[in-house]
Protein backbone atom coordinates (compact mmCIF):
# COMPACT_ATOMS: atom_id res chain seq x y z
CA UNK A 1 0.00 0.00 0.00
CA UNK A 2 1.38 3.71 -0.84
CA UNK A 3 0.16 6.47 1.22
CA UNK A 4 0.37 9.91 1.08
CA UNK A 5 0.67 12.10 3.97
CA UNK A 6 -0.03 15.67 4.32
CA UNK A 7 0.43 17.87 7.02
CA UNK A 8 -0.03 21.78 6.99
CA UNK A 9 -2.31 22.00 10.03
CA UNK A 10 0.49 24.32 12.08
CA UNK A 11 3.76 26.19 11.46
CA UNK A 12 5.27 22.76 10.52
CA UNK A 13 4.28 21.55 6.84
CA UNK A 14 5.34 17.57 6.44
CA UNK A 15 4.66 15.76 3.58
CA UNK A 16 5.56 12.04 3.14
CA UNK A 17 5.13 8.84 1.22
CA UNK A 18 5.04 5.32 3.02
CA UNK A 19 5.00 2.07 0.99
CA UNK A 20 3.61 -1.08 3.59
CA UNK A 21 5.70 -0.02 6.62
CA UNK A 22 8.77 1.80 5.20
CA UNK A 23 8.52 5.56 4.69
CA UNK A 24 9.87 6.15 1.57
CA UNK A 25 10.20 10.20 1.68
CA UNK A 26 9.80 12.69 3.94
CA UNK A 27 9.64 16.74 3.66
CA UNK A 28 9.39 19.01 6.20
CA UNK A 29 9.93 22.91 6.96
CA UNK A 30 9.34 24.81 9.59
CA UNK A 31 8.95 28.37 8.61
CA UNK A 32 6.61 30.96 8.52
CA UNK A 33 5.58 30.90 4.80
CA UNK A 34 2.71 30.58 2.63
CA UNK A 35 1.65 26.54 2.77
CA UNK A 36 -0.75 27.17 0.15
CA UNK A 37 2.90 28.20 -1.83
CA UNK A 38 4.69 25.35 -0.57
CA UNK A 39 2.72 22.21 -0.21
CA UNK A 40 1.94 20.84 -4.03
CA UNK A 41 5.38 21.30 -4.96
CA UNK A 42 6.39 20.03 -1.64
CA UNK A 43 4.13 16.80 -3.16
CA UNK A 44 5.61 16.96 -6.58
CA UNK A 45 9.06 16.66 -5.30
CA UNK A 46 8.61 13.94 -3.27
CA UNK A 47 6.85 11.55 -6.05
CA UNK A 48 9.48 12.86 -8.60
CA UNK A 49 12.13 11.67 -6.33
CA UNK A 50 10.95 8.02 -5.85
CA UNK A 51 9.61 7.69 -9.23
CA UNK A 52 5.91 7.80 -8.43
CA UNK A 53 2.83 8.50 -10.15
CA UNK A 54 -0.79 9.82 -8.89
CA UNK A 55 -2.06 6.51 -9.83
CA UNK A 56 0.34 4.29 -8.00
CA UNK A 57 -1.57 6.35 -4.10
CA UNK A 58 -3.84 4.02 -2.71
CA UNK A 59 -4.26 5.83 0.02
CA UNK A 60 -4.46 9.51 1.29
CA UNK A 61 -3.50 10.58 5.18
CA UNK A 62 -4.18 14.21 6.24
CA UNK A 63 -3.47 15.77 9.27
CA UNK A 64 -7.07 17.14 10.12
CA UNK A 65 -6.79 19.51 12.69
CA UNK A 66 -6.51 21.48 15.29
CA UNK A 67 -4.16 23.97 14.17
CA UNK A 68 -4.29 27.45 12.07
CA UNK A 69 -7.99 27.23 10.52
CA UNK A 70 -5.99 28.69 6.62
CA UNK A 71 -3.32 25.58 7.67
CA UNK A 72 -6.13 22.81 7.89
CA UNK A 73 -8.05 23.57 5.12
CA UNK A 74 -5.08 23.91 2.73
CA UNK A 75 -4.28 20.33 3.80
CA UNK A 76 -7.97 19.13 3.91
CA UNK A 77 -9.00 20.47 0.60
CA UNK A 78 -5.74 19.30 -1.01
CA UNK A 79 -6.36 15.50 0.75
CA UNK A 80 -10.28 15.21 0.36
CA UNK A 81 -9.36 16.48 -3.72
CA UNK A 82 -7.14 14.19 -4.39
CA UNK A 83 -8.61 11.30 -2.63
CA UNK A 84 -12.15 12.33 -4.36
CA UNK A 85 -10.62 12.21 -7.79
CA UNK A 86 -8.26 9.10 -7.70
CA UNK A 87 -11.02 7.31 -6.02
CA UNK A 88 -8.76 6.62 -3.42
CA UNK A 89 -9.64 6.49 0.81
CA UNK A 90 -8.79 9.55 2.52
CA UNK A 91 -7.80 9.04 6.56
CA UNK A 92 -7.63 12.05 8.54
CA UNK A 93 -5.40 12.06 11.57
CA UNK A 94 -5.72 14.30 14.28
CA UNK A 95 -2.51 16.88 14.53
CA UNK A 96 -2.37 16.49 18.60
CA UNK A 97 -1.88 12.57 18.13
CA UNK A 98 0.97 13.60 15.46
CA UNK A 99 2.74 15.56 17.91
CA UNK A 100 2.14 12.72 20.61
CA UNK A 101 3.49 9.46 18.48
CA UNK A 102 7.06 11.80 19.04
CA UNK A 103 6.50 10.13 22.64
CA UNK A 104 5.25 6.88 22.69
CA UNK A 105 8.57 5.66 24.17
CA UNK A 106 7.28 7.78 27.11
CA UNK A 107 6.60 5.43 30.24
CA UNK A 108 3.58 7.84 31.85
CA UNK A 109 1.42 10.19 29.99
CA UNK A 110 2.00 12.41 27.05
CA UNK A 111 0.47 15.74 26.48
CA UNK A 112 0.54 17.22 22.80
CA UNK A 113 -0.56 20.53 22.60
CA UNK A 114 -0.68 24.32 20.17
CA UNK A 115 -1.04 27.35 21.31
CA UNK A 116 -4.16 28.93 21.03
CA UNK A 117 -4.03 32.15 21.99
CA UNK A 118 -4.88 34.61 25.46
CA UNK A 119 -3.35 31.78 27.97
CA UNK A 120 -5.68 28.66 26.14
CA UNK A 121 -4.01 25.55 24.04
CA UNK A 122 -5.71 23.11 21.78
CA UNK A 123 -4.90 20.21 23.57
CA UNK A 124 -5.37 16.68 24.88
CA UNK A 125 -3.94 13.59 27.02
CA UNK A 126 -2.92 10.25 25.78
CA UNK A 127 -1.61 6.81 28.25
CA UNK A 128 1.90 5.46 26.80
CA UNK A 129 2.38 1.67 27.56
CA UNK A 130 4.86 -0.35 25.82
CA UNK A 131 5.14 1.77 22.94
CA UNK A 132 1.18 2.46 22.21
CA UNK A 133 -0.63 5.83 22.94
CA UNK A 134 -4.23 5.40 24.21
CA UNK A 135 -6.65 8.56 24.47
CA UNK A 136 -7.46 9.17 27.90
CA UNK A 137 -9.70 12.72 27.30
CA UNK A 138 -11.05 14.44 24.64
CA UNK A 139 -9.53 16.92 22.77
CA UNK A 140 -10.42 20.58 24.10
CA UNK A 141 -9.65 24.33 23.44
CA UNK A 142 -9.40 25.52 26.99
CA UNK A 143 -7.23 28.09 29.53
CA UNK A 144 -3.48 26.19 29.63
CA UNK A 145 -4.27 26.23 33.89
CA UNK A 146 -7.54 24.72 33.87
CA UNK A 147 -6.17 21.39 31.65
CA UNK A 148 -3.02 21.43 33.97
CA UNK A 149 -5.50 21.09 37.14
CA UNK A 150 -7.62 18.63 35.47
CA UNK A 151 -4.46 16.25 34.29
CA UNK A 152 -2.95 16.81 37.80
CA UNK A 153 -4.85 13.73 39.28
CA UNK A 154 -2.92 11.39 36.81
CA UNK A 155 -0.20 9.80 39.50
CA UNK A 156 2.51 9.85 36.65
CA UNK A 157 4.57 11.61 34.84
CA UNK A 158 3.52 13.82 31.67
CA UNK A 159 5.64 14.66 29.02
CA UNK A 160 4.73 17.70 27.56
CA UNK A 161 4.98 18.45 23.72
CA UNK A 162 4.71 21.34 21.84
CA UNK A 163 6.93 23.85 19.44
CA UNK A 164 5.36 26.49 21.79
CA UNK A 165 6.76 24.59 24.84
CA UNK A 166 9.02 27.79 25.98
CA UNK A 167 6.18 29.94 26.23
CA UNK A 168 4.29 27.78 28.35
CA UNK A 169 6.77 25.73 30.47
CA UNK A 170 6.73 27.98 33.30
CA UNK A 171 3.54 28.08 34.20
CA UNK A 172 3.31 23.99 33.65
CA UNK A 173 6.01 23.39 35.75
CA UNK A 174 4.99 26.24 38.75
CA UNK A 175 1.92 24.31 38.82
CA UNK A 176 2.95 20.29 38.54
CA UNK A 177 6.49 20.88 38.94
CA UNK A 178 8.17 17.20 39.00
CA UNK A 179 5.14 15.31 37.58
CA UNK A 180 5.92 17.68 34.45
CA UNK A 181 8.79 16.35 31.78
CA UNK A 182 9.81 19.27 29.51
CA UNK A 183 12.36 17.67 26.96
CA UNK A 184 14.37 20.52 25.49
CA UNK A 185 15.35 18.97 22.14
CA UNK A 186 13.86 20.57 19.48
CA UNK A 187 12.84 17.94 17.12
CA UNK A 188 10.72 15.71 19.54
CA UNK A 189 8.14 19.01 19.33
CA UNK A 190 7.89 18.82 15.63
CA UNK A 191 5.56 16.90 13.86
CA UNK A 192 6.50 13.88 11.63
CA UNK A 193 4.06 13.30 8.32
CA UNK A 194 5.65 9.67 8.02
CA UNK A 195 3.78 8.78 11.90
CA UNK A 196 0.34 10.09 9.80
CA UNK A 197 0.99 7.52 7.14
CA UNK A 198 1.85 5.02 9.62
CA UNK A 199 -1.25 5.74 11.71
CA UNK A 200 -3.05 5.86 8.64
CA UNK A 201 -2.89 2.24 6.88
CA UNK A 202 -4.71 1.15 9.74
CA UNK A 203 -7.20 3.48 10.43
CA UNK A 204 -10.65 3.84 8.72
CA UNK A 205 -11.30 6.26 5.98
CA UNK A 206 -13.43 8.64 6.34
CA UNK A 207 -16.31 10.15 3.53
CA UNK A 208 -14.28 12.25 1.77
CA UNK A 209 -17.66 14.43 0.78
CA UNK A 210 -18.05 14.44 4.77
CA UNK A 211 -14.55 14.97 6.08
CA UNK A 212 -14.25 18.67 7.72
CA UNK A 213 -11.38 19.84 9.64
CA UNK A 214 -11.42 19.44 13.61
CA UNK A 215 -11.08 23.25 14.22
CA UNK A 216 -12.15 22.51 17.63
CA UNK A 217 -13.61 26.51 18.06
CA UNK A 218 -16.08 27.85 16.50
CA UNK A 219 -15.43 30.81 14.24
CA UNK A 220 -15.83 34.17 15.70
CA UNK A 221 -18.59 35.45 14.37
CA UNK A 222 -20.86 31.76 15.04
CA UNK A 223 -19.70 31.91 18.98
CA UNK A 224 -20.78 35.69 19.00
CA UNK A 225 -23.97 34.82 17.48
CA UNK A 226 -25.14 31.83 19.62
CA UNK A 227 -24.63 34.01 22.80
CA UNK A 228 -26.88 36.49 21.41
CA UNK A 229 -29.30 33.50 20.46
CA UNK A 230 -29.12 32.74 24.26
CA UNK A 231 -29.26 36.25 25.62
CA UNK A 232 -32.91 36.64 23.50
CA UNK A 233 -34.19 32.98 24.98
CA UNK A 234 -33.27 34.33 28.13
CA UNK A 235 -35.21 37.86 27.44
CA UNK A 236 -38.24 35.62 26.24
CA UNK B 1 -6.66 19.24 -39.72
CA UNK B 2 -10.16 19.33 -37.81
CA UNK B 3 -9.51 21.01 -34.23
CA UNK B 4 -11.29 18.57 -31.38
CA UNK B 5 -13.10 20.38 -29.03
CA UNK B 6 -11.55 22.08 -25.76
CA UNK B 7 -13.27 21.64 -22.27
CA UNK B 8 -11.95 23.70 -19.38
CA UNK B 9 -13.36 22.79 -16.04
CA UNK B 10 -13.88 25.83 -13.97
CA UNK B 11 -13.86 26.77 -10.07
CA UNK B 12 -15.08 29.40 -8.19
CA UNK B 13 -14.76 30.08 -4.51
CA UNK B 14 -13.62 33.65 -3.80
CA UNK B 15 -16.48 34.72 -1.95
CA UNK B 16 -19.61 32.93 -0.49
CA UNK B 17 -20.28 30.21 -3.51
CA UNK B 18 -19.14 27.31 -4.06
CA UNK B 19 -19.07 26.85 -7.79
CA UNK B 20 -17.62 24.51 -10.36
CA UNK B 21 -18.55 24.18 -14.35
CA UNK B 22 -17.28 22.53 -17.21
CA UNK B 23 -17.52 25.09 -20.81
CA UNK B 24 -16.59 23.71 -24.14
CA UNK B 25 -14.78 25.83 -26.68
CA UNK B 26 -14.89 28.88 -24.00
CA UNK B 27 -18.09 29.38 -25.80
CA UNK B 28 -20.86 26.54 -24.89
CA UNK B 29 -21.73 26.16 -21.16
CA UNK B 30 -21.71 22.17 -20.52
CA UNK B 31 -22.52 21.65 -16.75
CA UNK B 32 -22.71 24.57 -13.89
CA UNK B 33 -23.39 24.21 -10.20
CA UNK B 34 -23.23 26.56 -7.64
CA UNK B 35 -23.48 25.56 -3.63
CA UNK B 36 -24.67 29.10 -2.31
CA UNK B 37 -24.36 30.07 1.42
CA UNK B 38 -26.39 32.95 1.24
CA UNK B 39 -28.49 31.40 3.95
CA UNK B 40 -25.89 30.49 6.25
CA UNK B 41 -24.44 34.18 6.12
CA UNK B 42 -27.74 36.31 6.27
CA UNK B 43 -27.91 36.04 10.14
CA UNK B 44 -25.18 37.85 10.20
CA UNK B 45 -26.12 40.77 8.04
CA UNK B 46 -23.15 39.84 5.37
CA UNK B 47 -20.71 37.49 4.43
CA UNK B 48 -18.39 36.53 6.94
CA UNK B 49 -15.22 35.45 5.70
CA UNK B 50 -14.16 32.60 8.35
CA UNK B 51 -17.14 30.94 7.70
CA UNK B 52 -17.14 31.37 3.79
CA UNK B 53 -13.98 29.27 3.91
CA UNK B 54 -15.61 26.52 5.91
CA UNK B 55 -18.60 25.94 3.87
CA UNK B 56 -15.80 26.02 0.84
CA UNK B 57 -14.20 22.91 2.28
CA UNK B 58 -17.76 21.10 3.38
CA UNK B 59 -18.81 21.71 -0.55
CA UNK B 60 -16.25 21.60 -2.34
CA UNK B 61 -16.01 17.65 -3.79
CA UNK B 62 -19.20 17.64 -4.06
CA UNK B 63 -19.89 20.11 -5.69
CA UNK B 64 -17.22 18.69 -8.28
CA UNK B 65 -19.09 15.30 -8.54
CA UNK B 66 -22.29 16.70 -9.08
CA UNK B 67 -20.82 18.79 -12.10
CA UNK B 68 -18.85 15.66 -13.71
CA UNK B 69 -22.14 13.60 -13.24
CA UNK B 70 -24.39 16.93 -15.12
CA UNK B 71 -22.13 16.62 -17.73
CA UNK B 72 -21.95 12.97 -17.98
CA UNK B 73 -17.97 13.84 -18.26
CA UNK B 74 -14.66 11.86 -16.29
CA UNK B 75 -11.35 13.76 -15.45
CA UNK B 76 -10.08 12.19 -18.32
CA UNK B 77 -12.63 14.36 -20.91
CA UNK B 78 -10.64 17.64 -19.32
CA UNK B 79 -8.52 19.50 -21.30
CA UNK B 80 -7.87 22.41 -18.51
CA UNK B 81 -8.33 23.54 -14.61
CA UNK B 82 -9.23 27.36 -14.23
CA UNK B 83 -9.45 28.78 -11.01
CA UNK B 84 -10.09 31.58 -9.62
CA UNK B 85 -6.65 33.62 -8.37
CA UNK B 86 -7.78 36.69 -7.37
CA UNK B 87 -9.01 38.86 -6.21
CA UNK B 88 -11.24 38.18 -3.24
CA UNK B 89 -11.83 36.56 0.36
CA UNK B 90 -8.11 35.27 1.21
CA UNK B 91 -9.42 32.12 2.81
CA UNK B 92 -12.16 31.48 0.05
CA UNK B 93 -9.77 31.62 -2.53
CA UNK B 94 -7.55 29.46 -0.83
CA UNK B 95 -9.73 26.35 -1.18
CA UNK B 96 -10.77 26.63 -4.72
CA UNK B 97 -6.99 27.12 -5.14
CA UNK B 98 -5.80 24.22 -3.24
CA UNK B 99 -8.38 21.87 -4.76
CA UNK B 100 -7.73 23.22 -8.69
CA UNK B 101 -4.07 22.02 -7.95
CA UNK B 102 -4.89 18.54 -6.52
CA UNK B 103 -7.54 17.99 -9.59
CA UNK B 104 -4.48 19.03 -12.06
CA UNK B 105 -1.76 17.36 -9.95
CA UNK B 106 -3.90 14.24 -10.34
CA UNK B 107 -4.64 14.00 -13.49
CA UNK B 108 -1.47 15.80 -14.87
CA UNK B 109 -3.33 18.33 -16.46
CA UNK B 110 -3.13 21.81 -17.03
CA UNK B 111 -3.49 24.71 -14.62
CA UNK B 112 -4.76 28.41 -15.79
CA UNK B 113 -5.31 31.46 -12.28
CA UNK B 114 -8.38 33.51 -13.69
CA UNK B 115 -8.82 36.82 -12.54
CA UNK B 116 -12.10 37.23 -11.20
CA UNK B 117 -13.37 40.03 -12.90
CA UNK B 118 -11.81 38.70 -16.15
CA UNK B 119 -14.42 35.83 -15.27
CA UNK B 120 -17.31 38.14 -15.13
CA UNK B 121 -16.55 39.50 -18.90
CA UNK B 122 -15.79 36.63 -20.38
CA UNK B 123 -19.44 35.29 -18.89
CA UNK B 124 -21.16 36.89 -21.53
CA UNK B 125 -19.15 34.98 -24.29
CA UNK B 126 -21.24 31.85 -23.25
CA UNK B 127 -24.63 34.01 -25.11
CA UNK B 128 -22.65 35.91 -27.32
CA UNK B 129 -18.93 35.98 -29.61
CA UNK B 130 -16.84 39.09 -28.23
CA UNK B 131 -16.66 42.10 -31.03
CA UNK B 132 -13.65 44.15 -30.21
CA UNK B 133 -12.81 46.47 -29.39
CA UNK B 134 -15.20 46.60 -26.23
CA UNK B 135 -16.34 48.27 -23.62
CA UNK B 136 -16.81 45.89 -19.71
CA UNK B 137 -18.99 47.53 -17.21
CA UNK B 138 -18.26 45.76 -14.24
CA UNK B 139 -20.75 46.61 -11.48
CA UNK B 140 -20.83 44.32 -8.52
CA UNK B 141 -20.48 44.34 -4.38
CA UNK B 142 -16.83 45.12 -4.74
CA UNK B 143 -16.88 46.43 -8.39
CA UNK B 144 -17.59 49.57 -10.35
CA UNK B 145 -15.17 49.60 -13.30
CA UNK B 146 -14.99 50.19 -17.01
CA UNK B 147 -12.80 48.03 -18.76
CA UNK B 148 -11.87 48.54 -22.50
CA UNK B 149 -10.56 45.07 -24.60
CA UNK B 150 -8.38 45.48 -27.82
CA UNK B 151 -8.76 41.43 -28.13
CA UNK B 152 -8.44 38.64 -26.04
CA UNK B 153 -7.31 38.58 -22.70
CA UNK B 154 -6.36 42.36 -22.83
CA UNK B 155 -7.93 44.52 -20.23
CA UNK B 156 -7.38 47.88 -19.73
CA UNK B 157 -9.39 49.64 -16.94
CA UNK B 158 -10.31 52.82 -18.24
CA UNK B 159 -12.41 53.71 -15.07
CA UNK B 160 -13.01 52.88 -11.97
CA UNK B 161 -14.70 53.78 -8.12
CA UNK B 162 -12.46 55.85 -5.79
CA UNK B 163 -14.70 54.80 -2.87
CA UNK B 164 -17.34 51.97 -2.58
CA UNK B 165 -18.19 49.62 -5.24
CA UNK B 166 -22.02 50.25 -6.69
CA UNK B 167 -23.59 47.20 -5.23
CA UNK B 168 -21.98 48.34 -1.60
CA UNK B 169 -23.71 51.25 -1.77
CA UNK B 170 -26.87 49.09 -2.76
CA UNK B 171 -26.45 47.20 0.59
CA UNK B 172 -25.74 50.12 2.68
CA UNK B 173 -28.60 52.08 1.73
CA UNK B 174 -30.57 48.80 2.26
CA UNK B 175 -29.36 48.42 5.62
CA UNK B 176 -30.05 52.21 6.33
CA UNK B 177 -33.91 51.46 4.97
CA UNK B 178 -34.15 47.94 7.15
CA UNK B 179 -34.17 45.57 3.97
CA UNK B 180 -33.06 42.38 4.55
CA UNK B 181 -29.54 40.96 3.32
CA UNK B 182 -28.70 41.19 0.80
CA UNK B 183 -30.18 44.48 -0.21
CA UNK B 184 -29.41 45.39 -3.73
CA UNK B 185 -32.41 43.15 -5.47
CA UNK B 186 -34.52 44.60 -2.65
CA UNK B 187 -33.97 47.95 -3.12
CA UNK B 188 -34.45 47.44 -7.06
CA UNK B 189 -37.90 45.73 -6.16
CA UNK B 190 -39.17 48.56 -4.46
CA UNK B 191 -37.48 51.27 -6.61
CA UNK B 192 -40.19 50.22 -9.31
CA UNK B 193 -43.07 50.53 -6.95
CA UNK B 194 -41.77 54.23 -6.14
CA UNK B 195 -41.24 57.36 -8.07
CA UNK B 196 -37.85 59.11 -7.94
CA UNK B 197 -38.88 62.77 -5.81
CA UNK B 198 -35.99 63.20 -3.91
CA UNK B 199 -33.15 64.79 -6.12
CA UNK B 200 -29.84 63.19 -4.67
CA UNK B 201 -26.90 63.93 -6.00
CA UNK B 202 -24.84 62.53 -8.71
CA UNK B 203 -21.21 62.27 -8.80
CA UNK B 204 -19.31 63.26 -12.02
CA UNK B 205 -16.11 64.06 -10.85
CA UNK B 206 -15.36 66.12 -13.46
CA UNK B 207 -15.30 66.48 -17.38
CA UNK B 208 -14.27 63.32 -18.93
CA UNK B 209 -13.37 61.16 -15.92
CA UNK B 210 -14.43 57.93 -16.60
CA UNK B 211 -13.96 56.99 -12.31
CA UNK B 212 -16.92 56.61 -10.21
CA UNK B 213 -17.94 57.63 -6.67
CA UNK B 214 -20.61 56.50 -4.59
CA UNK B 215 -20.06 57.14 -1.01
CA UNK B 216 -21.45 61.12 -1.32
CA UNK B 217 -24.80 59.47 -2.63
CA UNK B 218 -24.63 56.67 0.15
CA UNK B 219 -24.60 59.81 3.01
CA UNK B 220 -26.49 61.95 0.97
CA UNK B 221 -29.20 59.31 1.58
CA UNK B 222 -28.43 58.84 5.27
CA UNK B 223 -28.48 62.83 5.91
CA UNK B 224 -31.86 63.14 3.82
CA UNK B 225 -33.95 60.45 6.20
CA UNK B 226 -32.16 61.92 9.29
CA UNK B 227 -33.13 65.26 8.42
CA UNK B 228 -36.80 64.19 7.57
CA UNK B 229 -36.95 62.28 10.89
CA UNK B 230 -36.00 65.65 12.87
CA UNK B 231 -38.71 67.35 10.80
CA UNK B 232 -41.65 65.05 11.24
CA UNK B 233 -41.63 64.09 7.48
CA UNK B 234 -41.51 60.80 6.32
CA UNK B 235 -40.90 59.13 3.31
CA UNK B 236 -41.77 56.52 1.15
CA UNK B 237 -39.18 53.85 1.48
CA UNK B 238 -40.25 52.56 -2.00
CA UNK B 239 -39.44 56.76 -3.27
CA UNK B 240 -36.20 57.04 -1.64
CA UNK B 241 -34.64 53.74 -3.43
CA UNK B 242 -36.32 54.45 -6.55
CA UNK B 243 -34.64 58.40 -6.13
CA UNK B 244 -31.12 56.37 -4.93
CA UNK B 245 -31.39 53.46 -8.20
CA UNK B 246 -32.32 56.68 -9.90
CA UNK B 247 -28.97 58.41 -9.17
CA UNK B 248 -26.60 55.51 -9.71
CA UNK B 249 -27.94 54.50 -13.02
CA UNK B 250 -28.25 57.68 -14.34
CA UNK B 251 -23.59 57.70 -13.24
CA UNK B 252 -23.74 54.55 -14.48
CA UNK B 253 -25.40 54.54 -17.76
CA UNK B 254 -24.20 57.83 -18.61
CA UNK B 255 -20.20 57.47 -18.44
CA UNK B 256 -20.47 53.94 -20.10
CA UNK B 257 -22.05 55.70 -22.66
CA UNK B 258 -19.92 58.56 -22.86
CA UNK B 259 -16.60 56.02 -23.11
CA UNK B 260 -18.30 54.08 -25.74
CA UNK B 261 -18.63 56.96 -28.05
CA UNK B 262 -14.93 58.17 -26.96
CA UNK B 263 -13.50 54.85 -27.47
CA UNK B 264 -15.57 53.86 -30.71
CA UNK B 265 -16.05 49.92 -29.25
CA UNK B 266 -18.46 47.90 -31.55
CA UNK B 267 -19.94 46.16 -28.12
CA UNK B 268 -20.85 47.24 -24.73
CA UNK B 269 -21.09 44.41 -22.22
CA UNK B 270 -22.51 44.79 -18.50
CA UNK B 271 -21.05 42.02 -16.22
CA UNK B 272 -21.55 41.10 -12.54
CA UNK B 273 -24.35 40.97 -9.46
CA UNK B 274 -25.35 44.19 -10.20
CA UNK B 275 -25.87 43.64 -13.99
CA UNK B 276 -29.17 41.45 -12.46
CA UNK B 277 -30.64 45.25 -11.38
CA UNK B 278 -34.00 45.48 -13.62
CA UNK B 279 -33.26 49.19 -13.43
CA UNK B 280 -29.85 49.34 -14.98
CA UNK B 281 -30.72 46.83 -17.52
CA UNK B 282 -33.51 48.93 -18.72
CA UNK B 283 -31.75 52.46 -18.87
CA UNK B 284 -28.82 50.71 -20.54
CA UNK B 285 -31.27 49.23 -22.98
CA UNK B 286 -32.83 52.51 -23.97
CA UNK B 287 -29.45 54.53 -23.88
CA UNK B 288 -28.15 52.11 -26.48
CA UNK B 289 -31.09 50.87 -28.46
CA UNK B 290 -30.43 53.70 -31.45
CA UNK B 291 -27.03 53.52 -31.40
CA UNK B 292 -26.07 51.97 -34.63
CA UNK B 293 -22.78 49.04 -35.05
CA UNK B 294 -22.99 49.20 -31.12
CA UNK B 295 -24.34 45.93 -29.61
CA UNK B 296 -25.51 45.88 -25.94
CA UNK B 297 -25.02 42.31 -24.19
CA UNK B 298 -26.58 41.81 -20.76
CA UNK B 299 -25.73 38.23 -19.33
CA UNK B 300 -28.97 36.18 -18.19
CA UNK B 301 -29.01 36.62 -14.41
CA UNK B 302 -27.91 33.12 -14.01
CA UNK B 303 -24.80 34.59 -14.89
CA UNK B 304 -24.55 37.98 -13.53
CA UNK B 305 -23.98 36.51 -10.06
CA UNK B 306 -20.89 34.72 -9.05
CA UNK B 307 -20.11 31.50 -10.87
CA UNK B 308 -17.94 29.29 -12.33
CA UNK B 309 -18.80 28.85 -15.88
CA UNK B 310 -17.59 32.59 -15.84
CA UNK B 311 -14.30 31.38 -14.67
CA UNK B 312 -13.90 28.47 -16.99
CA UNK B 313 -14.82 30.31 -20.54
CA UNK B 314 -12.05 33.51 -19.16
CA UNK B 315 -9.91 30.59 -18.30
CA UNK B 316 -10.60 28.85 -21.99
CA UNK B 317 -9.38 32.08 -23.76
CA UNK B 318 -5.93 31.89 -20.90
CA UNK B 319 -5.31 28.53 -21.53
CA UNK B 320 -5.06 29.06 -25.33
CA UNK B 321 -2.76 31.96 -25.40
CA UNK B 322 -0.68 29.84 -23.42
CA UNK B 323 -1.03 31.09 -19.52
CA UNK B 324 -0.02 28.14 -16.90
CA UNK B 325 -0.02 28.30 -13.30
CA UNK B 326 2.38 26.42 -11.24
CA UNK B 327 2.12 24.29 -8.28
CA UNK B 328 2.87 27.51 -6.39
CA UNK B 329 -0.21 28.91 -7.64
CA UNK B 330 -1.56 31.06 -4.50
CA UNK B 331 -4.50 32.71 -3.60
CA UNK B 332 -4.21 36.66 -4.31
CA UNK B 333 -6.62 38.09 -2.53
CA UNK B 334 -5.72 42.07 -3.98
CA UNK B 335 -4.80 40.86 -7.55
CA UNK B 336 -5.72 43.44 -10.27
CA UNK B 337 -6.62 43.21 -13.27
CA UNK B 338 -3.76 45.18 -14.94
CA UNK B 339 -1.04 43.01 -12.98
CA UNK B 340 -3.14 39.70 -14.18
CA UNK B 341 -3.60 40.76 -18.05
CA UNK B 342 0.75 41.81 -17.70
CA UNK B 343 1.18 37.47 -16.15
CA UNK B 344 4.10 35.81 -18.10
CA UNK B 345 3.03 32.81 -19.93
CA UNK B 346 5.72 30.66 -18.50
CA UNK B 347 5.05 26.82 -18.49
CA UNK B 348 4.79 24.35 -14.88
ZN1 LIG C 1 -18.19 38.50 -8.51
Amino acid sequence: MNVLAIDTSNQALGVALVRENEVIAEYSTNVKRNHSVQLMPAIDHLMKETNMTPQDLDRIAVANGPGSFTGVRIGLTTAKTLAWSLSIPVVAISSLEVIARNGHFFDGYVCPFFDARRGMVYTSLYASENGDLVPVEDEVNMLLTDWIERVRSYEKPILFLSSQLSIHQPVIKEQLGNQAVCPQDLPVHLPRAGEIAKLAISREPSSVHELTPNYLRLAEAESKWLAAQQEKQKDE
Amino acid sequence: MEKTAQYVLGIETSCDETAVAIVKDGKELIANVVASQIESHKRFGGVVPEIASRHHVEQVTMVLEETLNQANMSMDDIDAIAVTEGPGLVGALLVGVNAAKALAFAHQKPLVGVHHIAGHIYANRLEQEFEFPLLSLVVSGGHTELILMEEHGSFDVIGETRDDAAGEAYDKVARTLKLPYPGGPHIDQLAHQGEATIDFPRSWLGEGSFDFSFSGLKSSVINTLHNAKQKGITYKDEDIAASFQASVVDVLATKTYKAAKQYNVNQVIVAGGVAANKGLRERLNDQFSEEEGMSLLIPPLSLCTDNAAMIAAAGSIAYEQGHRAGWDLNGNPSLTLEKYARRSTATN
